[in-house]
């Protein structure tokens, strides 16, 4: 007994030594095929999900397949499901079969062989499915398809309708009318914002810039190119800065105690954010149902319609998957098929990224909104509109680079140091690939 | 692979001389080695096996080809030196490290201070319900460090805090504990608030220890309480102040949970306030294991100098006492 003991563990001890030493290697051995299953054996899939009730939604799919059985696992989060999708794949095991992955952690996700190409195991009518720009975040641009889309969120612009009305103020439709509804909302009552720059949402910020045309990073031939201070950001950077120096905003970050209750109270009386917003807003201001209301977001120059995207993720199938091919069937069913699409939408609450089912799944406004019975149709009108954008190798790098710079430039209420923030975000992260390895241009 | 061995092998297998031969009754009893077996196990699994792998990680980083994207693309190599030159070079850390050790001098005179007024208080003979005082004391010490952050995290946000309310009530303005200046402050109230109690009671049980017989030949010479507090009772736990002293020094550079909890809640706590919190950063939110490993093994040795240097420097002085 001893002795097997003591042999496991050193064989354990080993492993765990030469793990890193053949860290590389791991991953083109498991892309060789999947593991044979006998006839009338079920298939076991392991699913690590965040979205609400998503369980539930997996049901449906268990129901109607008898011989391919998925359990969902509970995730926190985008980050920290990704943090632990890296860890399991440097550890060899414990990934689970598939992964909801937020569209800006693929490139990281892929870049660590993390993910399986499956380009081969989901029909070829798949594609038709997404637009465009959603279709390009789970391919990355190559020949590989490393995901299947799940939701998308497109940027909104969500305000207090009776807010509005008490001080006569119409719905912006351009970013200076947004400047002058703030200041007017704020004039009337010291007390009230239109809304926070958050200095812990950069997701927030890159999909502001993206609206104003930015793309954080680029793929030229073999390198890679960073453009987080292009004019496009920079015009962004110095608004916001602007409205946070003019103290018409506020400054404090998103989704503390504050921030709930300042949005309950009425103290906070706008909210730019994505379409899952109704969720966040009843989940912190149960006090406010009924009051509030969406409107595409403000653009930059009247009579334009272009926004950007806050989230939205994919459902990848990883590299350790002894059932690839069952794997990527269930992810197709779940992002494309009438029935999956329907319970993504009503079950778990998101914005399916589907074009082709989600119109019939989304007829009714969300719950809190139930004052505004065409939230879908505005929610449909923009979500062709998003801006394309590249997400980089690095953005947790450049992501944990925007928390301190522009958690200083906050603070600091000075316009000129949001545009600063910017510069500096740009060096870290360009520097970061080149301490990696990476060809920068 | 093992359902290859079919039955015919097996028998050949079983003639391989696996087993010693038969044992000899040994000499050296084997009982000691089996009862340390567990700890050894213990040290090893648990201790020196990861310590040696983050020495090990920490001279090896990643190295990419071309976009980074797709299999293999990703190879782990020799760093040498690298990381630590990194991390040693690295303004994060530095200022990070300045903004600990300033910290530091804030929390341990502050918790000790304390710590050692309430231990003279509960030990001086006029005081009442001493069980009861010791136990409220005692009471934050128990609560989780990431708790008791997120009870202060309401209490320091004005737009929830009650004080922030109470104040405006009375047309006071309070200053803001989460304010850049202040946030150090803020974070070592924190700090002082949990680690009072267990000082306390470390310095408390030191003081419970010392014979009566002093005190009473104290005060046939005249000595007022005070006088017996600062003269006998202090000089006598000193060894006990060198060893909180230590315990505190080496928490304070590990200070990681309440920055950690606050950090969401204001634009002036950066993702590299304390090392540690640089080091999980790297590690887990940019996902390089390598520099994180080099900057734990800086911090380590960085701890273990601090703690031993401060014990040398004391060293003559706390002997001096015990030997007394």
């Amino acid at each position: 007994m001893r002795r097997s003991l003591r042999g496991s563990l050193v064989t354990l001890a080993v492993s765990a030594l030469l793990l890193s030493a053949c860290g590389g290697s791991s991953d083109s051995d498991s892309a060789s095929g999947d593991e044979a299953v006998k006839p009338g054996e079920k298939v076991e899939l392991n699913f690590w999900s965040w979205a609400p009730e998503m369980d539930k939604t997996v049901e449906a799919w268990n129901d109607t397949h008898p011989d391919i059985h998925v359990t969902v696992n509970k995730q926190d989060g985008g980050d920290t499901a990704v943090t632990k999708l890296l860890t399991a794949i440097k550890a060899g095991s414990g990934a689970p079969d598939l992964m909801q992955a937020e569209y800006q952690a693929l490139p990281t996700l892929v870049g660590s062989g993390a993910l399986a190409d499956i380009k081969d195991d989901i029909g070829d009518d798949v594609q038709g499915h997404f637009a465009e720009g959603v279709w390009s975040a789970v391919t990355l641009g190559t020949d590989a398809v490393y995901a299947v889309p799940q939701d998308s969120a497109p940027l909104m612009f969500f305000y207090r309708a009776d807010v509005f009305e008490k001080y006569d103020i119409d719905v912006p439709t351009t970013w200076d009318e947004y400047a002058a509804a703030a200041k007017k909302i704020h004039d009337e009552d010291s007390k009230q914002f239109l809304g926070t720059f958050s200095s812990n949402d950069a997701g927030l910020f890159a999909g502001l810039t993206q609206q104003a045309g930015a793309s954080w990073w680029g793929i030229d031939g073999d390198a890679w190119s960073v453009a987080i201070d292009s004019d496009a950001s920079k015009k962004v950077a110095s608004f916001w800065g602007g409205l946070v120096e003019d103290g018409v905003i506020d400054n404090t970050p998103m989704y503390t105690p504050a921030w709930n209750s300042a949005l309950n109270k009425g103290t906070q009386v706008g909210w730019v954010s994505a379409v899952w917003a109704p969720g966040v807003l009843a989940g912190n201001a149960g006090d406010t149902a009924g009051k509030w209301k969406v409107a595409p977001l403000p653009q930059w120059n009247a009579g334009e319609n272009v926004t950007g995207a806050w989230g939205g993720s994919s459902t990848a199938v990883t590299s350790q998957s002894k059932h690839k091919a069952a794997a990527a069937q269930f992810a197709a069913w779940l992002n494309t098929s009438a029935e999956g699409v329907k319970a993504l939408a009503t079950v778990s609450n998101v914005y399916p990224a589907d074009q082709q089912n989600s119109a019939a799944a989304l007829t009714e406004s969300p719950e809190f909104f139930e004052n505004q019975d065409d939230f879908y149709d505005v929610a449909a009108s923009v979500a062709g509109t998003v801006n394309s954008f590249t997400y980089g190798p690095n953005t947790n790098v450049a992501y944990s680079a925007f928390n301190d710079a522009f958690g200083k430039a906050a603070q600091s209420k000075k316009a000129s140091s949001f545009t600063e923030a910017l510069a500096t975000m740009q060096s870290q992260t360009v520097e970061d690939l080149k301490s990696n390895g990476f060809t920068v241009k | 692979m093992t359902s290859i061995t079919s039955e015919p092998n097996s028998g050949t297998v079983r003639r391989v001389p696996d087993q010693t031969p038969p044992r000899r009754r040994s000499r050296v009893p084997k009982a000691p080695y089996a009862f340390v077996l567990p700890a050894v196990f213990l040290f090893v699994f648990s201790i020196a096996i990861p310590i040696l792998y983050t020495a090990y990680l920490s001279l090896r980083t990643v190295k990419v080809e071309g976009l980074g994207l797709g299999p293999g693309a990703r190879t782990e190599v020799w760093a040498g030196l690298e990381n630590y030159a990194g991390t040693l070079t690295d303004r994060d850390f530095l200022s990070s490290v300045l903004r600990v050790l300033g910290y530091g001098l804030v929390v341990i005179p502050v918790m000790l201070g304390l710590a050692l007024l309430f231990a003279l208080l509960l030990d001086s003979v006029r005081v009442r319900a001493r069980r009861f005082s010791r136990l409220v004391i005692f009471m934050p010490y128990a609560v989780p460090a990431v708790i008791s952050s997120l009870l202060w995290g309401f209490l320091y946000l004005p737009a929830v805090s009650p004080f922030t309310y109470a104040a405006d009530q009375v047309g006071v303005t309070l200053p803001q504990p989460m304010a850049p200046g202040l946030v150090l402050f803020g974070i070592a109230n924190i700090a002082v608030w949990g680690g009072v109690g267990f000082n306390m009671i470390v310095l408390y049980t030191a003081l419970r220890s010392i014979p009566t017989e002093l005190y009473e030949a104290a005060r046939i010479d005249g000595c007022s309480e005070v006088q017996i507090a600062w003269r006998i009772k202090v000089p006598i736990v000193i060894p006990s102040l060198i060893m909180t002293s230590v315990f505190g020094m080496i928490t304070t550079l590990q200070v990681f949970a309440e920055p950690t909890v606050l950090r969401p809640l204001t634009n002036n706590i950066s993702t590299s306030w304390s090392p540690l919190m640089m080091i999980y950063r790297d590690a887990f939110t940019r996902n390089d294991i390598y520099s994180a490993s080099a900057t734990s093994v800086v911090l380590a040795v960085a701890t273990f100098v601090l703690s031993f240097g401060f014990l040398r420097l004391v060293q003559n002085r706390a002997f001096a006492q015990e030997n007394r």
